[in-house]
């Protein structure tokens, strides 16, 4: 039935589309969430060695509180990600934060980005095209009630 | 030595608590509706989920580890250190997850994990 189709058609839209906004929320609450955790982290001092109270105090520390707020905001998207798309999916296609962090440090930090990272960039982008186009999901549905 | 200690449990707990937040999350079934209480539900369901639960303990772990990592290493180290996880994670979603990892999957985990470890030259 012609219908049937185009409702098929519409549905696979609709999972890609709502796949890629959540990506984009999760790679971005990712990277700069990681960005401020390490930034703060860095204000805070060594970690090595210390009790769980301290980790506690570490948040009193603005960045610190903020990259973990951001964190907890990445933990939810992924969870929300994860319970339609597959794992062996998500995983490699938001690795491109890698490529956001390597892009943001060349362009707004001035630093430089040697030939053997420009390959690193590369390589991480065919693996994410290459993952980006196979289905989200592939695991069969019937366990699901 | 502290730090390859560290990149150990970080990659060991990672795994480990993403198979299960990914297995949790398929109990549950696929998120439909976006609006706030809807979504307020969806959490107060997956808190209940002992999948969940031992993903965020073990998610938990990963990150103080990670936060120790961070303390005295650079990001530069420890991002790509921690790469490893990816073909782990795929191997583990392959067996235990029982995912159609197909070769666009793996060539995909093995460009990215080559492409990480580059970066971090």
């Amino acid at each position: 039935m012609p219908s049937d189709l185009v409702a098929e058609q519409t549905r696979h839209g609709l999972l890609l589309l709502k796949t890629r906004i959540l990506t984009v929320i999760v790679v971005l609450t990712q990277v700069v969430g990681d960005y401020f955790l390490t930034y703060g982290m860095k204000q805070v001092g060594s970690m090595v060695g210390r009790g769980p109270l301290e980790y506690i105090l570490a948040l009193a520390n603005p960045w610190v509180a903020l990259g973990v707020s951001l964190l907890i905001l990445w933990l939810f998207s992924h969870m929300v990600l994860l319970s339609w798309a597959d794992l062996s999916y998500v995983l490699p296609v938001t690795s491109i934060g890698y490529v956001l962090v390597a892009l943001t440090g060349h362009i707004f930090l001035h630093e430089s980005v040697s030939a053997g990272r420009w390959c690193g960039v590369f390589l991480i982008v065919a693996g994410v095209i290459v993952v980006g186009r196979t289905s989200p999901s592939t695991v069969k549905k019937e366990e699901r009630s | 030595m502290i730090k390859w200690l560290l990149v150990a449990i970080i990659v060991g707990a990672t795994s480990i608590g993403e198979v299960l937040q990914a297995a949790g999350m398929k109990r549950h079934g696929e998120i439909h509706d976006f609006r706030p209480g809807a979504l307020g539900r969806v959490f107060s369901a997956i808190a209940r989920n002992s999948l969940i639960i031992l993903s965020v303990v073990m998610m938990a772990f990963s990150f103080f580890a990670f936060m120790a990592l961070v303390s005295v290493a650079d990001l530069s180290f420890s991002v790509p250190a921690t790469a490893f996880s990816y073909v782990l994670e795929t191997i583990l979603a392959k067996t235990i997850l029982k995912e159609d990892v197909g070769w666009h999957r793996w060539a995909g985990a093995l460009l990215v994990c080559a492409g990480v470890a580059l970066l971090s030259l």
